[in-house]
């Protein structure tokens, strides 16, 4: 059933792998922790030295995040008259008015729809290819797998300038398809290994047994094999969704107004008088989504990327 | 239920060849053992028949119908895995209905069916339990629950029992044989075990190498194998070989071992110059203190009611099966004496059997019954 060590722990062996734990959580979680305080801090107390644990919690990053701002002479403003909600006091502190809503949300629900479009692409087309790989005699099968996964060996960097071009070319530049397809492709290298591992852990006699049962073949792959695989799919639409969510310099190459992600857009906030706060809060909330994710999905993730670890 | 016709069935994997022309008829209602080594072509034979692997080319007649090249799900057989293959995400009622709503079968009629089902293998408790946590005979009884109920044409079982433990695995094999019995189901059954052969089936392929050896009753395949294989794969300890060179004519009915005459059934075949094996199982070999042809005990096994002799002769070691009321002691010399009429002689070239005169062995065997 398992190889796991017998002897149990001392009491101080216990002490100082707690230690270790809480040490490597706090060492991981500071940044986001900062991430998060900073985004609630005003201008000021963003970049004061040294810096400020306590502080007043202001929503004025957020405000800045999801507005632009023009400045007003006094007359202007006296003209205007007060402030009416609570997003224009804040604003009115510096003299100045909302005058629109930001690009934020634009690029975020582009993100979304990218980074989730071109998951659900890779999770389908890999475990599609997978089980061809697992299961089919394909001619030449190691060096296509090879030859797959070979497309993760360089940088992506490497290839932007003939990409750029290609998509010049087809008219795939700063589209969603065109980002969409681009993520897939560089996706779907690591979600056919991963699959394939998967797949090739579920015995085959299953589907047999189906086969006779009398079903088809591809019968049998959706009702006996999809739903043993939920495991796989799961944990690697996880990593696929990350790798496409963080992508950094695809985006800033290939896209720049219709389908810019939120990646390249969040440091471009900055360019409007050091606006830290507003860059956090962009930041923070750009993290919500693959959360939320993967805490629907934890506990898939956590035995994929321990399976083959433990064997049954 | 149905009658299974194999005609000259060929299985090549590229350039290996896994089963290379086997013909052989399983009867309505048979229980069919395919036996073997590991390797010998068994469970490709028997995934064929099943329409998991197409034949190179062959005939495979289901009823009269040739379903060679056709698929598994137009069969109409069922198959029972060594593994189970339960489907791991469906409780137990769920598994065995499978087939049943394959067919797309009402409702109410899968419920009764599989009630039904369950009464026979005494698994109406836990048609509800997810099947992951059933010991190995339960998971047994449902995959035998999932084959049933479809009332198939024939069913197809792989080393059934490989899975379980020795102590189970006699249960389940009487258990498997009653239920045979009475369904009277056409069954085609691979093992590797000559025991679990001998004692479940009422007919016998033995295959070694992609070869079809010899098919028949499990007597007549141990009291006459076809070729060496058969005679020392089946029965413990094996049949013993003793090797020595003769012409024979056609009609001879002895053979000298190290100058000494031994009687054999009379042969219908002439050979010359050839080596030859005489082939005796040693329940057959009778040791006294006297008779010319001599050997010394080298080896004693005690076996409760009876004891296995090791003895060394001019021709090679032989083994007795003897009472254990027999005493022997190692270092001794005994004469051995072999029965006539049980004796097999093989070509040691090509490993077949001589034809023997079959009237002649009858009428020995009857005066061995009267004396």
């Amino acid at each position: 059933m398992s190889g796991y060590s017998i002897t149990e722990p001392t009491l101080a062996q216990k002490w100082i792998a707690g230690v270790l734990v809480v040490g490597y959580a706090l060492l991981t979680i500071l940044p986001l922790i900062w991430i998060i305080a900073t985004g609630f801090k005003s201008p000021s107390d963003a970049i004061a030295y040294p810096p400020k644990v306590v502080f007043e919690p202001t929503l004025e990053g957020y405000v800045n995040l999801f507005t632009t701002r023009t400045r007003m002479s006094p007359e202007a403003l006296e003209e205007i008259g007060p402030p009416e909600t609570w997003y224009d006091r804040i604003v009115r502190q510096y003299d100045m008015v909302i005058s629109g809503p930001s690009r934020y949300g634009e690029r975020f629900l582009n993100s979304v729809v990218i980074g989730f479009g071109s998951t659900f692409l890779s999770v389908f087309l890999g475990t599609l290819a997978a089980y061809a790989f697992s299961r089919f005699k394909v001619p030449l099968k190691d060096d296509l797998m090879f030859f797959i996964l070979s497309t993760r060996m360089m940088p992506p960097i490497a290839v932007a300038i003939p990409i750029f071009l290609m998509f010049r070319q087809l008219g795939l530049s700063d589209t969603h398809l065109g980002m969409i397809l681009l993520y897939t492709a560089v996706n779907l290298s690591l979600s056919v290994w991963l699959l394939k591992g998967f797949i090739d852990e579920i015995p085959v006699e299953y589907e047999e047994a189906a086969l006779i049962d009398g079903y088809t073949r591809f019968q049998a792959f959706y009702k006996v094999v999809l739903p043993q695989a939920t495991t796989g799919i799961a944990s690697t639409a996880i990593f696929c969704l990350i790798f496409a969510w963080n992508e950094y310099a695809f985006a800033v190459l290939l896209t720049s107004g219709t389908a810019q992600t939120a990646p390249p857009f969040i440091p471009t906030i900055i360019g409007v008088g050091k606006d830290w706060p507003a860059v956090a809060a962009g930041a923070t909330l750009f993290l919500v989504p693959v959360m939320v994710f993967t805490i629907l999905l934890r506990k898939h993730l956590l035995r994929g990327i321990t399976f083959g670890a433990v064997r049954k | 239920m149905a009658e299974i016709v194999i005609r000259n069935l060929r299985k090549e994997f590229g350039s290996f060849v896994a089963v290379q022309d086997s013909t052989f008829t399983v009867g309505d209602g048979e229980f069919f053992m395919l036996l073997g080594p590991s390797g010998c072509g068994k469970t490709t034979t028997l995934r064929m028949i099943a329409g998991l692997e197409l034949p190179t080319s062959g005939q495979i007649l289901l009823d009269g119908k040739d379903v060679a090249q056709s698929r598994a799900s137009a069969r109409d057989i069922a198959f029972v895995f060594q593994m189970f293959a339960l489907y791991p995400h469906l409780n137990v009622r769920r598994n065995i209905s499978y087939p049943l709503v394959s067919q797309g079968m009402g409702r109410a009629d899968v419920r009764r069916r599989v009630a039904e089902v369950a009464k026979i293998l005494k698994i109406e408790d836990i048609l509800d339990r997810s099947v992951g946590g059933l010991s190995s005979g339960d998971r047994q009884r449902v995959a035998l629950g999932r084959a049933i109920v479809r009332e198939p044409k024939a069913f197809l079982m792989d080393e059934p029992l490989g899975a379980l433990d020795a102590e189970f695995r006699e249960h389940m094999a009487e258990e498997l044989r009653a239920l045979h019995d009475r369904m009277g189901a056409t069954t085609v059954y691979v093992t590797h075990d000559q025991l679990e052969a001998m004692q479940m089936g009422d007919k016998i392929v033995v295959m070694n190498h992609g070869v079809v050896e010899q098919w028949g009753t499990p007597q007549e395949i141990y009291d006459r194998p076809a070729t060496m294989f058969v005679a020392g794969f089946i029965g413990s300890p094996p049949m013993n070989f003793v090797h020595f060179d003769a012409t024979l004519e056609p009609g001879a009915d002895s053979v000298r071992l190290s100058g000494h005459k031994v009687p054999i059934p009379r042969i219908a075949e002439g050979v010359s110059g050839r080596k030859l094996v005489l082939g005796v199982r040693p329940e057959h070999v009778a040791l006294s203190d006297d008779g010319a042809y001599r050997g010394r005990v080298v080896a004693t096994e005690y076996l409760g009611t009876t004891q296995i002799i090791t003895v060394e002769t001019a021709n090679g070691t032989i083994k007795a099966r003897v009472p254990s009321s027999q005493a022997a002691r190692v270092g001794e010399t005994m004469a051995l004496s072999f029965n006539t009429a049980t004796l097999s002689l093989f070509d040691a070239g090509s490993g077949h059997a001589l034809a023997v005169d079959r009237a002649a062995r009858r009428a020995e065997r009857e005066q061995n019954a009267h004396g």
